[in-house]
């Protein structure tokens, strides 16, 4: 059996996108600036792009902004913020403990500049508190970033009621919303978003295209400079088929949301009922607020690489917040966030299921991790600590 | 390209050795589990030839390879010959280890080292 289950690291393009890219690759190749008609036909598909995705989150076409990825959004979005603070200023952000790298390596750079950063911790939960937010907030406050939802722990935060108090302090309010748009409903006119990064390849559109959606009137500094597509905020000849095949795939991902997450909720709790029957496992983050696709558990006992290379030999593709898994000598700051020790932390393992997993899928992996973590406790020294009562059981 | 070489994935996936002597005449334990990797090596030594050796591993892929790997190189052989046992040598077997995976060579040598200061430390305690 293969199974694909780290559809929160990418996801496999749909049919829908494809179909609409390929026209824009074989044929409409113009460039969107050109002024001949030929040139205007892919001005044309830009744009219609343009007003798909504003229709997708109720944002208006005009707010939209292509960009290669949630990564240069987030970084856009952040030293926009940050510029117009500083103007003001205002050198205070406040976000929080488990942001994605594209997000807490800006505000590193922003740290090294001058400006001061509030992280806000989150509890074992994995979710960020009202009362923490509101209790940082400062005069010289510029700017809230606080993420949609985690692509670890798959966590959803509390962004309405975040962008509402945001909103009566006339702060800037970012998201970054790159697992969450596409797999759970998201409107920036009901949560008070001013700013939100998304990527396309998380729900079923190409790698290196995304857009950052800023609330009109918030000026936006360039991070690429030279022509003026974009409305003059980022130059570059437009990725055109990218463009058009993501406005293709968020369409279709929000229009099945509600069938795709009754489906994949129901596979993720059997998933997480059957890894939990696996002594000293424990499931990170809360069991109902997270993605519907998301399962992330720690093993005691273990570590994480082993454990997703024996799940590869098995055609299972997952992922691990262990220090062997990201090239440092800690693991995800994420688990060590919510709480987890070291020991445990390296042990974890994130199956982030598709919108076409089986429960027949759900059951295979369940077998499969049980008897790989098994196999691994059997020759851990930690394990022997641990079952010998040399050492005690966390999980 | 994969991210280890075959003969690692031959020995994460089959690793010689493994397990416990309960009777073991040296027995060393390097590493830490904050770290994410702990590596228990287990002697039996005759005549200063060791007759037999197991391990334990907690961590990753590399890491069990590079116990595997070293337990082989030093079954058989005299004491003298496994204490000139280097983190190079256990990795060149393997032929190669990514460099940011070099420590666990390291650490599979400390703990065999680890496990001939024991026996040593026993003999001479046996001795006196």
């Amino acid at each position: 059996m293969k199974i694909y289950a780290d559809n929160a690291a990418t996801t496999r393009m749909s049919r829908a996108a494809i179909d609409a890219m390929m026209p824009y690759i074989e044929e409409y190749y113009g460039n969107p600036s050109s002024l001949y008609s030929f040139g205007q036909q892919a001005k044309e598909a830009l744009e219609s792009a343009r007003e798909t995705v504003a229709k997708c989150i109720g944002a208006q076409p005009r707010e939209i902004l292509f960009t290669s990825g949630g990564s240069e959004a987030d970084n856009q979005a952040i030293l926009s913020a940050a510029a117009l603070g500083k103007k003001a200023g205002k050198t205070h952000i406040i976000s929080d403990a488990i942001e994605h790298h594209a997000v807490l390596h800006t505000l590193k750079k922003l740290e090294k500049e001058g400006f001061e950063v509030t992280y806000l911790p989150v509890g074992t939960d994995g979710i960020v508190k009202v009362e923490d937010l509101e209790a940082a907030i400062r005069e010289d406050t510029c700017l809230v970033t606080v993420m949609y939802a985690n692509n670890e722990i798959g966590t959803i935060q509390p962004i309405k009621e975040i962008g509402k108090i945001c909103r009566e302090k006339k702060i800037l309010f970012h998201t970054d919303a790159v697992q969450a748009v596409g797999h759970i409903p998201v409107n920036v006119e009901s949560e008070y978003i001013d700013m939100l990064s998304s990527s396309a390849h998380k729900f079923h559109g190409p790698k290196g295209v995304g857009f950052l959606y800023a609330r009109k009137g918030i000026r936006l500094t360039n991070l690429i400079e030279g022509g003026a597509q974009e409305r003059g905020r980022r130059a570059g000849t437009e990725n055109v088929p990218g463009i058009v095949a993501m406005a293709a795939a968020l369409k279709e991902s929000v229009e099945k949301i509600g069938e795709n997450v009754k489906h994949a909720a129901a596979l993720r709790d059997k998933l997480i009922a059957g890894l939990a029957g696996i002594p000293h496992s424990a499931l990170n983050g809360d069991a109902v607020k997270r993605l519907p696709s998301n399962v992330s558990f720690c093993f005691e006992g273990i570590e994480g690489e082993s454990l997703l290379l024996l799940l590869d030999d098995k055609g299972i593709c997952a992922s691990s917040g262990s220090a062997c898994t990201s090239g440092s000598l800690d693991p995800s700051h994420v688990l060590l966030a919510i709480g987890r020790v070291h020991d445990v932390a390296h042990g974890s393992l994130r199956l982030t299921l598709g919108d076409d997993a089986t429960e027949e899928e759900v059951d295979y992996i369940i077998q499969s991790v049980r008897e790989v973590v098994e196999y691994l406790r059997g020759f851990s020294p930690v394990w022997r600590d641990l079952c010998a009562g040399k050492t005690e059981f966390i999980l | 390209m994969a991210l280890y070489s075959e003969k690692v994935m031959d020995h994460f996936r089959n690793p010689r050795n493994v397990g416990v002597i309960e009777d073991a005449d040296g027995v060393g334990e390097v590493g830490n589990a904050k770290c994410g990797d702990i590596m228990k090596i287990y002697l039996k030594i005759d005549d200063d030839i060791i007759t037999d050796v197991k391990f334990e591993t907690f961590g990753c892929g590399s890491a069990i390879a590079s116990s595997s790997m070293a337990t082989e190189l030093i079954k058989g052989k005299p004491v003298a010959e496994a204490m000139e046992l280097t983190n190079k040598a256990v990795a060149e077997a393997l032929d190669g280890l990514p460099d940011y995976k070099m420590h666990c060579s390291v650490l599979a040598e400390e703990a065999i080292k680890n496990a001939l200061d024991d026996y040593y430390a026993k003999k001479s305690q046996n001795n006196n």
